[in-house]
């Protein structure tokens, strides 16, 4: 099949819209018209035909989702389902079976099936490889003890991606497989985690003696490092932020406070302001590049740079911030645990920005982690003497 | 704003790299200019400069076609500058081939921007190597112009000063002026102090295009920065991989690893930024005063902080004179002073882009 041109897609947006009129959808209609725009490939056009797909350039994908905004076609909230979106669809769609990738990719785009993520737990955070719930075969298919931590919209969740030790007698990397995994499966206990801000976004996920059909691992036995690499590399594109004109994001209320408050300046803080603004419009810019360098089809590793820099400004300004707006800056508008299904971190008071931008650091991969990865991956220095990874998981120290 | 900008090389582009990069490789390894530096007394390397203005025929890059030369590739010209200062090269080739040329830009003696885009001349703008703002109008007075100038970049060598005068750019011969060298922080780039005593000079054309050519320096020196930047990165990492200490590769310690993991970041963000700079140039854009800024600060610090690095992490051969980390400290912290500390623009961005520190 031809290369899909740009002109190609446009007229089949248009005959798709002329086919199905978005004007006046109820929610019913609204779900309708988002199953159709999947089947006509029009949802993620770089996806293969017939998984939503035209197996198109990914730099064509801003060209359907602004040609949907413009005629005011009802979206998939990918802000609620980012974690479908981002990273299990990349993760089913490279690793997958077809009959997987049949059954989980349409709802999952739709929005009908919310997905979560279960990788860390409470003793494997930045080792995750070092994880501990286990899945033993029995039968035609598997048995999940454990718990995991961490899980962003576990409570609304209907499936999950999963790692689990299948064979803790093998160093780490290689006992591990990765599931899918049916959050309404008997066993399965979701608890709200409060969190510093005082809300809860994310849960904790016990499970216990959870069934797991063998139709629901993604890739092979032994296989669910090599498989959850695809997950993570997505999942660290996605936290670093999509593109913002100059002044979007954290540094847009920085400035902006210091527009609005002639009366709080000092020179010290406009020191401070006008480093960060740099800062903020050169991390911005390099996110620019580095989607050129996607949609070129070449992305390099510029991407990790992204992630970690957003963390570390995100800090910076918004405790700048706080210094900036005095006593106003401490009234906060709430410290009740509300259970949030999507995230502003620019969003609510100038205490929460703080305190939410504590956990971007964290989250997605700590930055010393993620420092580790340019310095070995990317600039190819060696490792530090390791002492787990050639021995079986199970004789680790823990 | 210009935010279709593409911010990525093209194949030419990287082509025009290697073969910088090989012929510097060839003519200008860090052992020439340690000795350029050491012997002291010339203005320039001459041999390597005409190979980089005639025999490769790079000087005339961003001269208009109709004068010989390539007409305008700014991208080109930074991928050149970028490789010059990943090499250290003593070459006049931003001050000349550069800023020179673009003050010339509205000249009415078309036959200069010839001579300069065959490398037989160079030119130097008569500004301090410092100047971020508007520069000092020098007075001519009956076809003779009078005044000192201190601190010009490559001006010692340079065949032909244009000066900023009262009523427009006048050119004069580099004979004409007594020129003091500077004994300088960077030799690799000499400044010298000018002094005009009633030089014959001709009105070569309007001021129109000095602010351009201010502009496009910053731009310019900060690509120059990402080069700087980008040998002292990969020297260090080659060396960290070799140097063994406490029985293992010096490399393999965090707390060297996570310093070269946030400078690889910042590096890689400089080269967003100078790669934004330089296509707003390249297309005649809107943002030009906000993007050269911008860059000079981004390329200033990292250039800075990668030179520091790297004299740091070699430890003892680091601090001396025959390893050439100090080539590129000198000349990292000298670029970060001309046409503007960071500083100074930062206090320039607070305007552009309305973060006053008082209310207007």
């Amino acid at each position: 099949m031809a290369e899909i041109t740009e002109a190609d897609l446009r007229a089949r947006i248009s005959a798709f819209l002329a086919d199905h009129d978005p004007a006046g959808i109820d929610d019913d209609g609204r779900l309708a018209f988002l199953r159709a725009r999947f089947d006509a490939g029009l949802a993620w056009v770089h996806f293969p035909v017939g998984l939503g797909g035209l197996a198109a350039g990914r730099s064509l994908q801003p060209v359907a989702d602004d040609a949907f905004a413009e005629a005011g076609a009802p979206d998939n909230r990918p802000t609620r389902i980012g974690i479908g979106l981002g990273m299990a669809a990349p993760t089913i769609l490279v690793h997958g079976t077809d009959a997987q990738r049949s059954r989980f990719l349409r709802p999952l785009w739709t929005g009908e099936e919310v997905w979560c993520q279960l990788f860390s737990e409470p003793g494997a955070g930045s080792d995750l490889a070092g994880l501990a719930t286990r899945a033993r075969r029995d039968g035609d298919g598997w048995v999940l003890d454990g718990q995991k931590v961490w899980t962003s919209m576990a409570h609304v969740a209907r499936w999950a991606i999963l790692l689990a030790r299948t064979d803790p007698d093998v160093p780490k990397h290689a006992g591990l497989t990765f599931f899918v995994l049916d959050m309404t499966a008997p066993g399965v206990e979701v608890r709200p985690l409060r969190q510093l801000t005082g809300e809860a976004e994310f849960n904790e996920v016990y499970l216990t003696g959870v069934r797991v059909p063998d139709e629901h691992r993604l890739g092979d036995v032994g296989a669910g490092w090599k498989v959850a690499q695809t997950t993570l590399m997505n999942e660290r594109v996605s936290i670093g932020g999509g593109a913002l004109p100059r002044e979007g994001g954290m540094i847009g209320v920085l400035a902006k406070a210091w527009r609005d408050q002639p009366a709080v300046r000092t020179p010290g803080m406009h020191d401070t302001i006008m480093r960060l603004w740099v800062r903020a419009e050169a991390a911005r810019l390099t996110g620019l590049r580095v989607r050129q360098q996607l949609a070129a089809g070449a992305p390099g590793p510029d991407g990790s740079a992204v992630k970690l820099s957003f963390a570390t400004l995100n800090q910076q300004i918004s405790a700048a911030e706080l210094d900036l707006r005095g006593d106003e800056g401490l009234r906060r508008d709430s410290w009740a645990m509300s259970r949030p299904e999507e995230v502003d971190f620019t969003g609510r008071d100038a205490g929460y920005r703080y305190l939410r931008a504590k956990g971007n650091s964290i989250e997605g991969g700590t930055s010393e982690v993620l420092r580790n990865i340019i310095a070995e991956r990317v600039l190819g220095l060696p490792a530090e003497p390791r002492v787990d990874t050639r021995v079986a998981w199970k004789d680790l120290p823990r | 704003m210009s935010e279709m900008l593409d911010l990525l090389e093209s194949s030419d582009e990287q082509d025009l790299r290697s073969g910088v990069r090989e012929m510097l490789a060839a003519e200008c390894p860090w052992q020439t200019v340690l000795s350029f530096v050491s012997d002291g007394g010339e203005a320039y390397d001459a041999k390597l400069w005409r190979t980089v203005a005639t025999g490769m025929g790079l000087a005339g890059l961003l001269v208009p076609e109709a004068q010989g030369g390539a007409g305008a590739q700014w991208r080109a010209a930074a991928v050149v500058v970028e490789e010059l200062g990943r090499a250290v090269a003593p070459v006049p080739f931003v001050s000349s081939a550069v800023v020179a040329t673009t003050a010339l830009g509205s000249s009415d003696e078309p036959s200069l921007l010839g001579r300069l885009a065959s490398g037989e001349l160079t030119a130097a703008l008569a500004v301090p190597y410092g100047l971020w703002s508007a520069p000092t109008l020098l007075s001519v007075v009956d076809g003779a112009v009078t005044g000192t100038v201190r601190g010009v970049a490559d001006a010692l060598g340079a065949g032909l000063l244009l000066v900023p005068a009262d009523d427009g750019l006048y050119a004069v011969d580099g004979a004409a002026v007594r020129r003091t060298r500077v004994l300088s922080l960077d030799e690799t780039r000499p400044l010298a102090d000018l002094e005009f005593r009633a030089a014959p000079a001709r009105l070569v054309g309007s001021l129109s295009a000095v602010p351009c050519a201010l502009r496009a320096a910053a731009a310019m020196t900060a690509a120059e920065q990402v080069g700087v930047a980008s040998w002292c990165l990969d020297e260090t990492v080659g060396y960290l991989k070799e140097r063994y200490q406490f029985g293992r590769p010096v490399g393999s310690f965090q707390a060297l690893k996570h310093r070269l993991a946030d400078l690889w970041v910042e590096l890689t963000q400089a080269r967003a930024v100078v790669a934004y700079a330089i296509a707003d140039l390249a297309a005649g854009g809107s943002d030009g005063r906000v993007a050269a800024s911008l860059a000079k600060i981004v390329g200033s610090e990292v250039a800075v902080r990668a030179a520091e690095e790297c004299v740091q992490m070699h430890g003892g051969i680091g601090f001396t004179w025959e390893h050439p980390a100090h080539l590129y400290l000198k000349r990292a912290k000298a670029t970060a002073v001309a046409y503007g500390s960071p500083d100074r623009h930062r206090a320039r961005l607070a305007t552009l882009v309305d973060l006053p520190l008082e209310e207007s």
